[in-house]
């Protein structure tokens, strides 16, 4: 995009300053990546010794071997599923309550709103036990098999994901217009369709930043997904600690592992970024 | 701005599809207690080189008990990071296996939770007698006076390894019998980058288990006689110094293991970077790392003097892996059927060949495939010169307590930092303070 | 922004439940009935209520109970011997509270160290990473050659999975084997002896740099958004004006930029210091005593020692500090900004 701000070049101090500070960023920024990479292409004799820059020889074993040291595939479609879940059931969840909250005023909205809030500041390690008894006792109440199920797990990561979900949500709700959807109404929807075919869609970019943030969370949890998993639900985060076993730790295999698990989201995540950057500046920022 | 358009909805909706096949998919697993008596679910800890090896090993058995006696077993290899976590977890919520293994020296611990079905008299005869079992084995299964909460499923004990060929090139005829001899060989091994003790100074329990041992040499438990913790005593003072000394005063440890948590002294000795290793049957570890047997010898842990008897004479921790009951299993006749399949003289020849551990009957114990000259000496260990670690309730937490505090007396050898008796003392003080008042 | 007065905008397909329902034929709006009881207002009343209702639920399902749980765990004497009957523990009173905040004893003086280390990772980390986020973002304000691929690059320390992306730092620490020290010893030889990330002192400095890695792109991003809402205009005049890029910085951009800082600040803050993820991968279940933050001592404190009641009771007097400090900060920030 052509800049309208500096007709004249940038003085050449500047330009080194930039050159410097950004260099040396994104060395500092690709600096695991590098690492993760080149260690996934050694010999195990490689990464057991001191580190050098290059394999000593490439092979691509640890790319075969991941999948036979631990089922990753396996940890790999749990996580998947787990991360989904929670963000379709917290993105919509939030989206009903975001619009009540931007659009309405009733009695206890800021009392809501506050609770959200102040939820997000709330330690992961205060709900784990709570959560994992409320888990084990509303399954044997109700027959469900909830602790241990990705289903459990699903419901405990909207602790994080459902406040942060409703708060970026209500921030770019009050960006879009109310002359849209009081215009929708006008022509006859009801609110609800007024805020399916009118805000939703103009609140894409804020959704997309939101699911995004809400999935990479869940993706990379680490401390319920210790607690609240059997074998058969294990996600990655707990599962790639199988590469360190009683005899060794496969470190080239962990690092194929991690770039591997990396993938998805990080491209996700960038092939999105315009969302991000979009969904940010309305949401958090207001 | 087109594509992105487009992207967008696109990506949502992949998402909503994949939801709504998790939700279909969510709550297929849970509680495995409930199961049918026909079924069992078995929680193995991770005793192979990886997880999946020990899938290999022991679904042939399962099947085997499947035909025997038409109970299928449901297995889950748990890897160690998980285990104690999962453990209290089904403690807590009652949903768990029928039967799990746990590392015997939880016994006390894992008891006292209630979580695990006492082994009565009743109990041991449906698995053929607490007599088939080695006595020192038996000892690592609950507190004294209470009957055991678990039954001994594989044995081990500490032997120490030595780099056969090291030991030629520095002229030395022997393995060391006392610490005196080991620190004057590992000073003549200690040299050009390579060191002659290879310790795994950042795992709390390999620290524990050797302050414990060295304690017991110094007349020192770390506990009392009513059970109250003793971490200051100046025989366990002294041995913890004595430990940390190796890499402290001594310098015949590398530094750098006073990071190494997850079996690197292993590596180390087996690449030999390290001139010798104390360790439980290292035998498959060593070889998985290219390390031929012939390469090295196993001899007894050195003692204090060439001669100690009595009760200071230990050199070992019963080391080991108890099998047990979960107290909430709907199918306590399977469990324990399976107990005595686990348990009985073949599946303890074949599993304890397959993991390089000794089993703790004696029927099996005294198998000719277990008479190799590295499995005589941890034998000989566990009939004679081991003890288990104290069978207190609050051993788990002793063994995280001053497992740290050795961990960060090695940090600070390390960083150059002096050990002193004092600042030994002191790190003790401070592991005894952080046990449960009680 | 306050509500602005609405027309009678419901829409015939969406009557309410349980409100007297309007004669169908008539106008809405023109109804006997409706004068007395507007009806605007009470269709709408339930309204929002019912958007918000799966919202509640989960809330409460997640957050409320399970908090009002946990405070009730943390005046229970809950250790080993209840672990299987929870409900059996014995009432402690206090007591657990007494432990944990006797600074005296090992308990409490173990506490206050891992709360002064986390205060101060935490006022690091935040501080380190909003400066590298706004120099990245306002370097990279005017458009240059490979500004998109930067961009890009930037972005991925925040879109990799955290253990992944932490479990290759700890690879990366590992003192003998590492890539840091290949770097800062074998290569730069800035140190005399090989230094320990992982244990010891350094292990501050190492988790620092972790966090520092992992949050500052996401400060770059919001800083970036954020100042793509500054107008062009406001510089033109500037410059015009003759104002320096220096001066500029300070009088537009940084002022601009404060309501995102707000925001930005206090996220980043609540994140750093509940931060559990990354000290855990790095350190494993035993932190260092220099890295021993809050959130991993907890854990430690409920789970390796088996002492659930004083973990609990740890927790809520955490919970309470970031109540405080929120609401002050809130509090002072936005008074700030009524006066500016």
């Amino acid at each position: 995009m052509p800049d309208a701000r500096s007709p004249m070049a940038p003085p050449r101090s500047l330009v080194w300053t930039r050159r410097v500070v950004l260099g040396a960023l994104t060395a500092f920024a690709l600096a695991p990546v590098f690492v993760m990479a080149v260690s996934s292409l050694k010999p195990l004799q490689d990464v057991q010794g001191p580190f050098h820059w290059l394999p000593s020889h490439l092979t691509l074993r640890p790319y075969r071997d991941i999948w036979h040291t631990v089922p990753l595939a396996h940890y790999f479609l749990n996580s998947l599923i787990v991360a989904a879940g929670a963000t379709v059931c917290s993105v919509t969840v939030a989206v009903f309550a975001a619009y009540a909250v931007s659009r309405h005023r009733f009695r206890g909205r800021r009392l809501f709103s506050l609770t959200i809030l102040s939820t997000q500041m709330f330690p992961g390690i205060l709900f784990l036990l709570p959560l994992f008894l409320i888990l084990v006792n509303l399954g044997n109440a109700t027959g469900i098999a909830l602790y241990g199920s990705r289903g459990g797990l699903i419901l405990t990561y909207l602790t994080f994901s459902l406040p942060f979900s409703v708060w970026m949500l209500v921030g770019y709700f009050d960006s879009i217009p109310r002359d849209l959807d009081e215009a929708a109404l006008v022509d006859g929807c009801g609110p609800l369709g007024a805020l399916l075919r009118v805000v939703v869609p103009a609140a894409v970019p804020g959704i997309v930043a939101v699911c995004v943030y809400a999935f990479m969370a869940a993706w990379g949890e680490v401390l319920f997904a210790s607690v609240m998993t059997t074998t058969a639900t294990r996600t990655l985060a707990v599962g790639l600690q199988g590469y360190a076993t009683q005899s060794d730790v496969y470190w080239n295999q962990v690092m194929a592992a991690s770039l591997v698990v990396s993938v998805p989201v990080v491209g996700g995540f960038l092939l999105l970024q315009r969302y991000l950057v979009a969904g940010l500046t309305a949401g958090a920022v207001k | 701005m087109r594509t992105t358009r487009i992207t967008a909805p696109a990506a949502l909706a992949a998402v909503l599809l994949v939801c709504t096949t998790a939700c279909g998919g969510g709550s297929s697993t849970g509680g495995s207690a409930q199961g049918g008596p026909e079924e069992l679910t078995y929680w193995a800890s991770n005793q192979g080189s990886s997880l999946e090896a020990d899938q290999q090993v022991l679904t042939p058995e399962l099947k085997k008990f499947q035909q025997q006696t038409g109970i299928k077993v449901k297995l889950e290899v748990v890897p160690w990071s998980d285990l104690l976590n999962r453990i209290l977890a089904a403690a807590a919520s009652g949903q768990g296996p029928d039967v799990l293994n746990i590392g015997n020296t939880w016994s006390s611990s894992l008891q006292a939770t209630g979580a695990l079905r006492p082994f009565d008299a009743k109990a041991f005869e449906a698995i053929g007698g607490k007599d088939r079992f080695v006595a020192s084995a038996i000892g690592a299964t609950g507190a004294q006076g209470k009957d055991p909460a678990a039954v001994p499923l594989y044995s081990l004990a500490y032997g120490l390894y030595y780099n056969k060929k090291m030991f030629a090139d520095a002229g030395i005829a022997e393995p060391p019998a006392t610490w005196d001899e080991l620190v004057a060989d590992g000073k003549m091994l200690t040299k050009d980058g390579r060191y002659g003790l290879a310790v795994e100074g950042g795992n709390p329990s390999e620290n524990v288990h050797h302050a414990f041992v060295l304690g017991k040499q110094h007349g020192a438990d770390f506990f009392d006689a009513a059970g109250k913790p003793d971490f200051t005593t100046p025989g366990a003072v002294a041995a913890v110094k004595q430990y940390v000394d190796f890499m402290a005063a001594d310098r015949i440890v590398a530094p750098g293991s006073a990071e190494y948590a997850a079996n690197q002294a292993v590596t180390d000795f087996a690449t030999g970077k390290a001139a010798m290793l104390l360790w439980q049957a290292a035998g498959s570890s060593l070889k998985s790392h290219g390390m031929k047997p012939g390469d090295y010898g196993v001899a007894r842990v050195p003692m204090r003097t060439k001669d100690a008897t009595g009760p200071t004479a230990v050199n070992s921790m019963v080391a080991g892996i108890n099998l047990a009951v979960f107290n909430k299993t709907a199918n306590a006749d399977g469990a324990l059927k399976f107990v005595k399949f686990m348990t009985g003289d073949d599946e303890q020849r074949i599993l304890n060949a397959a993991y390089g551990s000794l089993p703790p009957t004696k029927a099996a114990q005294s198998d000719p495939a277990f008479a190799t000259p590295d499995l005589k000496v941890l034998a000989d260990a566990l009939a004679h010169t081991a003890a288990p670690l104290p069978q207190v309730a609050d051993e788990s937490q002793f063994e995280t307590a001053v497992g740290t505090a050795v961990k960060d007396l090695f940090a600070d050898a390390a960083a150059g930092r002096p050990v002193t008796t004092d600042s030994v003392r002191t790190a003790l003080q401070k592991a005894q303070q952080q046990m449960p008042a009680s | 922004m306050a509500r602005p007065a609405l027309p009678a905008q419901h829409g015939p397909t969406a009557p309410p439940l349980g409100a007297p329902r309007p004669p169908q034929k008539r106008a809405p709006g023109r109804s006997p009935l409706a004068r007395i009881l507007p009806p605007a207002r009470l269709r709408r009343a339930w309204l929002p209520y019912a958007l918000l209702l799966p919202a509640l639920a989960l809330e409460l399902l997640v957050h409320l109970v399970p908090m009002l749980v946990g405070i009730a765990m943390s005046f229970r004497q809950l250790t080993q011997f209840f672990i299987g009957n929870w409900s059996a523990a014995p009432w402690a009173g206090l007591d657990n509270y007494r432990l944990v905040v006797d600074v005296h004893a090992p308990v409490g003086a173990d506490l206050l160290a891992s709360f002064a280390v986390t205060c101060r990772f935490t006022l690091l980390s935040v501080g380190l990473s909003w400066l590298l986020g706004t120099g990245a973002a306002l370097l990279m304000q005017d458009a240059f050659r490979g500004r998109g691929l930067l961009r890009t690059v930037f972005l991925v320390p925040y879109a990799l999975p955290v253990y992944a992306a932490v479990i290759t730092w700890a690879f990366m620490f590992q003192r003998d084997t590492g890539m840091v020290n290949h770097l800062l010893h074998d290569q730069l030889h800035l140190t005399g002896e090989r230094p320990f990330w992982l244990i010891g002192d350094n292990s501050f400095a190492a988790l620092v740099t972790v966090s520092v890695w992992r949050q500052w792109p996401f400060a770059f991003l919001c800083l970036t958004a954020g100042l793509q809402n500054i107008p062009r205009e406001l510089y033109e005049a500037a410059a015009m004006d003759g104002a320096g890029v220096l001066r500029q910085i300070r009088s537009i951009t940084l002022p601009s930029l404060r309501p995102v800082n707000q925001v930005l600040v206090l996220v980043l803050f609540l994140w750093t210091f509940n931060d559990f993820n990354t000290p855990y991968v790095l350190f494993g279940r035993a932190a260092p005593r220099a890295a021993d933050l809050v959130s991993v001592h907890i854990y430690q404190s409920s789970f390796v020692t088996w002492n659930f009641g004083s973990g609990s009771a740890m927790s809520v007097l955490l919970l309470l500090f970031l109540l405080v400090v929120t609401v002050l900060y809130l509090a002072v920030t936005s008074s700030r900004r009524k006066d500016a």
